[in-house]
């Protein structure tokens, strides 16, 4: 390695940890400043006694829960069932679940807007329930291709065939077996899929803008264009969020690599 | 013939994907059919094309240009500098502790686009963002006046979307460079290549699918960004997916067959670019075994 090449790598370290570093300094700092001439944290006591961030704060924690638990609901009796009985299918499978990478999520909800409105065979947009039951749908379909990858690999650290075998000789029946013997089995992944799940749902924008849904992502969009300070607090609050459920993906695939080690 | 009565059940095994199937179906499939079927279907449902040659009257082939451009350049500097660092921390340039974090701060900020990213790059490069003010107080620097910089802007848009190609870069690059042996640079030392040379005729060559592939999924990753570009340019830049947002909202085009073509058109450039990010991908792996 000659010192060309080293200081060329610093650079280019260097270079980009600016780039990552500064704007998060940049927004930390400018939401510091809603008092004139000293930092305080007024932004974010104004922000936090908002009526409104609460309301759309609280809807979009509940959207991502209801969304993960479709989501496992969906995704780990189906990996489980292509694992067991058709191995075949698997790679069909799993290029559908990457679909939603390819499909820019704008189109898909442009579908659900034309398809499902108030004159079709499943008029979804014409109540509040239906829309927020679609606006779940729409971020299942989103978080698919990270939920099935997730329990994907969970299942292969694990031996199906013979857990599924044993526990039927036991008498379980599938449900049985899903609920109490595969899902325990790959919790750690299903928590890793569950967490980016919340991540990416939290402050999701186009979905919920476009199905005219209170939740955060639009609502910071909308108080941005006529608030000063308050859009940046709730920014590096958005990116706190971020950041926790990414430190708890990682948390948690350590603490499983340590369980399997003590065994 | 005699009829032999069969043992054998009808196969059920299908059954157990239906649930997937139908979630698929309803939520996917139908949705995105429905945009491409509606592409080409006139007022009354008939069949035609007139709704894609439409589709270069007015805006519209402007915007999907900027979109294009925006995208080939984030891609493209996002390609170089996460390559330059990806190599940095994988052949030693600095200490190998580094990488772990690295690539744990990748898969985080690879997926922080959004609504907040634009405020971050507001409130750092904006009228009175932190670099703004600490060019002009210290050095006296006017970033629009002097350089001409504005991130209400292409080239605004192009530096927030690097934020996230970046990491996407360095995430999907390093495994492919921790795929170099040292043999084949070894191999290449001792017929007497230079540094250079290695490159230029080896290593380049074994990466040039990687490179590529990367590209062109950086590139759907810019083309299909919504929210990034909503939230910091509202609609002063005239960009697909902002257009497409509007034409969901109020149909602005005052043709809604027209919408879907622009949606399909939205389609076939990222369906196009991961398709040769897969394709490209299989042809990499022959030399990652």
């Amino acid at each position: 390695m000659s010192v060309w090449a080293r200081i060329a790598g610093w650079a280019a370290l260097l270079f980009g940890l600016l780039y990552f570093i500064v704007p998060l300094g940049g927004l930390f700092e400018f939401s510091l400043k809603a008092r004139r001439g000293v930092y305080s944290l007024d932004a974010y006591a104004k922000v936090i006694g908002d009526a409104e961030f609460q309301a759309t704060f609280t809807y979009s924690v509940v959207m991502a829960l209801v969304t993960i638990a479709v989501g496992v609901l969906i995704v780990v009796p189906t990996a489980f069932w292509v694992r067991l009985k058709m191995p075949w299918a698997r790679p069909y499978v799993e290029f559908i679940t990457l679909l939603p990478l390819v499909i820019p999520a704008i189109v898909i909800v442009f579908g659900y807007i034309r398809l499902y409105n108030t004159s079709s065979w499943l008029p979804m947009t014409g109540s509040v329930t239906g829309t927020n039951l679609l606006l779940a749908m729409g971020y299942t379909v989103l978080a698919l291709p990270y939920m099935y990858r997730a329990v994907d690999t969970g299942l292969r650290t694990i031996d199906v065939a013979t857990l599924t075998e044993a526990a039927q000789s036991l008498g379980a029946g599938w449900i049985g077996i899903l609920g109490r013997v595969i899902l325990p089995n790959v919790i750690p992944a299903v928590l890793s899929g569950a967490f980016l799940t919340f991540a990416i749902v939290i402050g999701e924008f186009t979905l919920a803008a476009l199905l005219d849904r209170p939740a955060f992502g639009p609502y910071l969009q909308r108080i941005g264009a006529n608030k000063p300070y308050e859009p940046f607090a709730l920014s590096v609050i958005a990116f706190a969020i971020t950041w926790a459920c990414m430190g708890l993906i990682q948390l948690v695939t350590r603490f499983s690599k340590h369980s399997k080690a003590a065994r | 013939m005699s009829f032999v009565p069969s043992t054998r059940r009808l196969p059920l095994t299908w059954v157990g994907l239906a649930p997937f199937l139908i979630f698929i179906t309803l939520f996917l499939i139908l949705p995105t059919a429905h945009i491409v079927i509606g592409a080409f279907q006139d007022r009354d449902g008939g069949f035609t094309l007139q709704n894609l040659r439409d589709l270069n009257t007015g805006t519209i082939p402007s915007s999907y240009w900027i979109s294009v451009k925006i995208s080939v350049a984030s891609a493209s500097l996002g390609c170089l500098i996460g390559f330059a660092m990806a190599a940095a921390v994988t052949f030693g340039a600095v200490p190998r502790w580094i990488k772990a974090p690295l690539m744990t701060f990748s898969g985080v900020a690879s997926n922080f686009a959004g609504v907040p990213l634009a405020f971050a790059f507001l409130a750092t490069f904006g009228p009175v963002g932190l670099v703004t003010l600490f060019l002009r107080n210290n050095f006296g620097i006017v970033l629009s006046r002097d350089l001409g910089f504005n991130i209400l802007s292409f080239w605004g848009l192009t530096v927030t979307y690097l934020f996230f190609q970046i990491p996407l870069m360095i995430l999907i690059i390093t495994p492919a460079l921790e795929g170099l042996r040292r043999e084949w640079r070894e191999a290449a030392e001792v017929l007497g290549a230079t540094g250079l040379q290695y490159w230029r005729m080896i290593a380049l060559p074994i990466l040039f699918p990687s490179l590529l592939g990367t590209f062109a999924l950086l590139f759907a990753n810019a083309f299909g960004a919504v929210a990034t570009a909503i939230a910091l340019t509202g609609s002063a830049l005239n960009i697909v997916p902002i257009q497409l947002f509007a034409q969901i909202r109020g149909d602005v085009l005052g043709n809604p067959n027209l919408g879907y073509a622009m949606a399909f058109g939205m389609i076939v450039v990222t369906a196009v670019a991961n398709v040769l990010y897969i394709w490209l991908r299989i042809r990499a792996e022959r030399w990652l075994k």
